[in-house]
């Protein structure tokens, strides 16, 4: 053969697709997005016994060839070679589920009508013992005359019966198109498995039912329920941070050995503060993807996912979401980027792209330095516990703005049809560490794809706004001021030079360094950064903030934690711990001249809010562009969240002069 | 029994007969392709510790249906 033979692999959802693709293409696999849909297209390629190669494309999980969402409309194009990204498969392979034939067949048996070759491979026969169904696949391939394979994929029991199958030319199945309605259809099926599946008439209690009787329990549900949780954040939060650590490390390091090689300008300030800078924002939140992964991977995995969306479900239906989407809305008060990842495990394009635009609004991890700083700025006075209940405060305000906006969205995106919820909850299952593992090992890499160009580009951006334009005249006297400084700072480190000459110097490099900070203030408020945070005054004093606070807010729209540092380069001069940086920021007075403080707590107050909603991160805007296919949806999420954060911080610094 | 009109009434462990499926065409088409179909036997399993949904039974499949829709699935 000259080309490699295309297989398609089809079947309903939580049939164990994934599973049968991993083990046929091991990690020679692709993930990417069909163009135009928000839909996952996964091919791999795995060789047969003859040693020759093979495709496979696994197609989106689907119940029926009459498309009910645009995963199932993929699959439907796909197989009717209607979609010009990808070829018309060769032959398909049909994966059904030994404890249910009957509905599995009625997709299986709609592809047979397509006049493709098609090879049957019918899975979980384990499961099914257990549920006392036996079913004779000889029969069922006498009657259809194609392979019919008995398979536990996820034990790797039948691969080589099937490695046969893939090995043989493809053949079509014998089977006469069901003339009529779905009873029709499953009449037909009925009779095709006449004979052919023995159910055993005793009533069974399977190893599931004795699993769901603790783990959807009213009170013992719960309680596993919040312990799984709680141990997935304290993973993140704490675990995280030592790997984190690292990366943060190993990205200064490269910075300090670009500085210490290349020559001081704006190439080695780009390279070291956009790039290795930009880059280095993005990889540092690779571990907490890889964890979050790891437990929402397993719990998909052994089929707990789905009771979680079970007890979950009437939590989420008030605001319209359903229960599915609550593990991505909880994955975001830790990143919403692995958040909004997460959606992919929800079927309904709607309800997907609603809990994607939700999603920022989640208090993310990296919120946590900006509220700590305010928060401490705003009650200089006041106790840990009086700080823990403003800290608690804000986690209210994003978890009610979360329904809001859900409940906003909901009644904005009108439904074709009134959604009908249906939580399919499959056996349980022990899981498999290799596939969770894939599965990390694929988000990962799609995330510091994805999100990596399109951040490393913005990041650039934004180092050139805080740098250029630049001022000849600062820049002569900074570089003035450093020759200077390096002058007397070889005097001062120099072992011959008198006592007083020491002093002197040391009262130059005191005044030289004082000097430059200065003079880097002004830089900053020169660039185009700072002529933006002149430029917005005008609009965010009403919310009381002056300009200064304006480039804090211009900068953290890269990123929510560059707050601290971009202060700190305002304020200061120079990075610097962040204890220093709020003491300067305390004394800091407002310029109208009344001497009042420019951080009061109604302006601290008013920032607050203004963080708890603003969309501030780039990586989680590349994000929403990535998943939804389009920057219509990446922008409206910007506006929407950055308009609402103004008008609640308006709202809050306004009404709070009634009572301060 | 003759209390018993919808699916959302039955108790833990009870079955039923389908009916008609009173909603929306793709919706009632759904249902059907997964095999809920006049005539076929389904069993009620469990309530979710919040009330909703409900866990049924249907061929060898587990498929929780939210009450409001159960509400329209009649029993013969």
């Amino acid at each position: 053969m000259s080309s490699p033979r295309t297989f398609a692999l089809v079947g309903n959802p939580n049939t164990g697709k994934t599973t049968l693709f991993n083990a046929l293409t091991g990690l020679r696999q692709k993930v990417a997005n069909y163009p135009g849909v928000t839909v996952e297209k996964k091919t791999g390629i795995g060789r047969n016994r003859h040693g020759e190669e093979f495709t496979v494309i696994d197609l989106p999980g689907a119940y029926s060839l009459e498309a009910k969402s645009p995963d199932e409309e993929v699959t439907r194009a796909v197989l009717h070679g209607e979609r010009a990204d990808t070829p018309k498969p060769d032959a398909v392979l049909c994966l059904v589920d030994a404890s249910n034939l009957e509905r599995h067949l009625y997709l299986a048996t709609q592809v047979m009508e397509l006049d493709l070759p098609v090879i049957v491979v019918v899975n979980k026969t384990d499961t099914a013992e257990e549920l006392g169904i036996t079913v004779a696949t000889k029969k069922l391939e006498e009657r259809l005359g194609v392979p019919v394979v008995p398979m536990q994929a996820h034990a790797r029991v039948g691969m080589e019966a099937l490695q046969v199958a893939l090995s043989a030319e493809p053949a079509k199945a014998n089977w006469k198109p069901v003339e009529g309605d779905t009873a029709a259809r499953y009449a037909a099926i009925g009779k095709l498995l006449e004979g052919a599946v023995a159910h055993s008439e005793d009533e069974r209690i399977t190893p599931s039912d004795k699993w769901d009787r603790v783990l959807v329990h009213p009170v013992f549900g719960w309680l596993i329920l919040f312990g799984i949780l709680g141990g997935l954040f304290f993973t993140l939060f704490s675990l995280a941070g030592y790997p984190m650590d690292l990366i943060d490390g190993a990205f200064g390091w490269l910075g300090e050995q670009v500085e210490a090689r290349m020559a001081e300008g704006d190439l080695r300030a780009l390279i070291t503060e956009g790039i290795i800078g930009g880059v280095g924002g993005v990889v540092i939140f690779l571990p907490q993807i890889l964890i979050l992964f790891f437990f929402i991977g397993l719990m998909e995995n052994t089929g707990y996912l789905a009771r979680v969306s079970f007890m979950m479900d009437r939590l989420m239906a008030g605001v319209g979401l359903n229960g599915k989407a609550f593990v991505p809305l909880l994955s975001s008060y830790a990143c919403a980027i692995p958040g909004i990842m997460a959606t992919r495990t929800m079927e309904s394009a709607r309800d997907r792209l609603i809990t994607t635009l939700i999603a920022p609004i989640t208090s993310c991890s990296a919120r946590l330095p900006v509220y700590v700083m305010l928060i401490a700025l705003m009650l200089p006075a006041g106790t840990a516990g009086q700080k823990a209940l403003v800290m608690l405060g804000l986690y209210v305000l994003s978890i009610l703005g979360v329904y809001a906006f859900a409940y906003v969205f909901n009644r904005a995106f009108k439904q074709t049809d009134k959604t009908l919820l249906v939580l399919e909850l499959p056996s349980y299952q022990r899981p498999s560490w290799r596939e969770v593992g894939m599965e990390m090992f694929d988000r990962g890499k799609i995330f510091l794809r994805r999100a990596g160009t399109v951040i490393l580009g913005l990041s650039i951006v934004l180092w050139a706004l805080t740098t250029y334009p630049k001022d000849p005249k600062i820049e002569k006297q900074l570089a003035d001021a450093e020759a200077v400084l390096e002058e007397q700072q070889q005097l001062l480190d120099s072992k011959s030079t008198e006592q007083n000459q020491r002093e002197e110097a040391g009262n130059v490099v005191e005044a030289k360094t004082k000097g430059i900070q200065k003079l880097t203030r002004k830089q900053l408020a020169h660039s185009a950064a700072g002529k933006l945070g002149h430029a917005i005054e005008p609009m965010i004093e009403p919310l009381g903030y002056d300009w200064r606070m304006g480039i804090g807010l211009v900068a953290s729209f890269a990123a929510r934690e560059v707050f601290v540092s971009t202060m700190s380069i305002v304020y200061l001069g120079e990075e610097a711990e962040e204890d220093s940086v709020r003491e300067r920021m305390a004394a800091q007075k407002r310029d109208d001249g009344t001497g009042k403080p420019a951080y009061d707590v109604r302006t601290c107050l008013s920032l607050l809010v203004f963080y708890v909603f603003a969309m501030q991160c780039l990586s989680t805007v590349a994000v929403t562009r990535r998943e939804t296919n389009s920057w219509r949806w990446a922008i409206l999420q910007v506006v929407y969240l950055t308009g609402f954060a103004y008008l609640a911080a308006l709202a809050t610094y306004q009404l709070s002069g009634f009572f301060v | 029994m003759s209390d018993l009109h919808h699916i959302g009434q039955l108790s833990e462990g009870e079955s039923a007969e389908l009916g008609s499926v009173e909603l929306p065409e793709a919706a009632a088409e759904r249902l059907a392709e997964m095999g809920m179909l006049p005539g076929a036997s389904i069993r009620m399993i469990r309530r979710a510790p919040l009330g909703c949904p409900i866990e049924f039974e249907v061929g060898g499949a587990r498929l929780a249906l939210r009450r409001a829709d159960a509400a329209q699935i009649f029993v013969q």
